[in-house]
């Protein structure tokens, strides 16, 4: 146990926390799919980019759902159990919020396509998230780091 | 209209990638140098054959040594794991490959910052993390796992090298 672990985090969360995100996250998206067209979708689609944002600029801690989960959830939870490290669900807002992007850039040029797409790419990371707390974008990270590196590391 | 079919779409097939994904996740596999040859007995006057064995052989997709993985093998097996930052599952696959290292004498845990060896990673053609080769005394990789194993599975194929 005391080899220096690459996916070791400096700073750890409950698991649950992510994956109640994730949950929130689900709801909202479906929301707006259902509404895509009018402004409920449109405003749905905002407050979760700036959420999806805040999670991957910001950190984890400044994750709206995130502190739902810390002030209402978690104190009525058993204690954590399990913790994982904080950089897969950063990344997983990061792949997120380049889907919201794309889908309010679908709203602004009015290309409903755009949105369909993005809204049901982000919809369904999120749900295997929430459902089996499989990350997508962790997924992809090797496979798109094979194809696109250079020498430079990021 | 649209919206709710799409919605209904998306959640069973993404249900059924995950129970998918669930069930076949870090299953040791074969890949021995048998396995390699296996998909072509077809021929009989078999030029394919060596001609595969070949070039598998030829990238180092059967055996590895310390110098390739940086470090020292175990005497008896290696279990190495290609980990990235981003890897959910790596840390719990660490704490049972660590374990069974520690309970199985002879046996070597390594751990492989996969960012930082492309070059091994497009070698071996790994894809995502964490994957698990499980070499013999030799360095020979007889067996990989693509996701988190199981640890009776990786006892098991331990078992096998041993």
């Amino acid at each position: 146990m005391s080899t220096p672990g690459l996916c070791d985090p400096q700073v750890e969360v409950d698991v649950r926390g992510p994956r109640f995100a994730a949950a929130i996250t689900v709801v909202v998206l479906a929301a707006s799919l259902l509404t895509i067209g009018t402004a409920v979708a449109t405003t749905l689609l905002i407050i979760q980019t700036i959420v999806f944002g805040l999670g991957a600029f910001v950190g984890l801690k400044a994750q709206p759902y995130g502190i739902i989960f810390r002030t209402l959830v978690q104190p009525r939870l058993s204690p954590a159990t399990e913790f994982e490290a904080i950089a897969p669900p950063r990344f997983a807002a990061l792949v997120g919020f380049i889907f919201t992007v794309v889908a309010l850039i679908g709203v602004i040029t009015s290309v409903d396509a755009i949105t369909y797409i993005a809204v049901v790419g982000a919809l369904a990371a999120a749900f295997l998230n929430a459902a089996f707390g499989f990350c997508l974008g962790c997924e992809m990270f090797l496979l798109g780091k094979r194809v696109f590196s250079r020498p430079a590391r990021v | 209209m649209l919206g709710l079919i799409l919605l209904i779409a998306v959640l069973v097939l993404a249900s059924f990638f995950g129970l998918w994904r669930k069930k076949t996740d870090g299953t040791m596999k074969p890949v021995s140098s048998k396995a390699v040859a296996a998909p072509i007995p077809v021929a009989d006057d078999a030029p394919e054959v060596d001609v595969h064995t070949a070039s598998i052989a030829e990238h180092g997709g059967e055996k590895l040594t310390a110098e390739i993985l940086g470090s020292a093998l175990g005497t008896h097996a290696t279990l190495v794991q290609f980990s990235t930052a981003f890897c959910q599952p790596c840390r719990a696959t660490r704490r049972i490959l660590d374990e069974v290292a520690t309970m199985v004498p002879g046996t070597v845990h390594l751990e492989i910052d996969a960012e930082a060896h492309l070059d091994l990673v497009r070698q071996l053609d790994v894809r995502r993390t964490p994957t698990v080769l499980v070499l013999d005394a030799q360095g020979v990789i007889t067996k990989r796992a693509v996701g988190m194993p199981r640890k009776a599975d990786v006892i098991a194929a331990l078992g096998e090298v041993l």
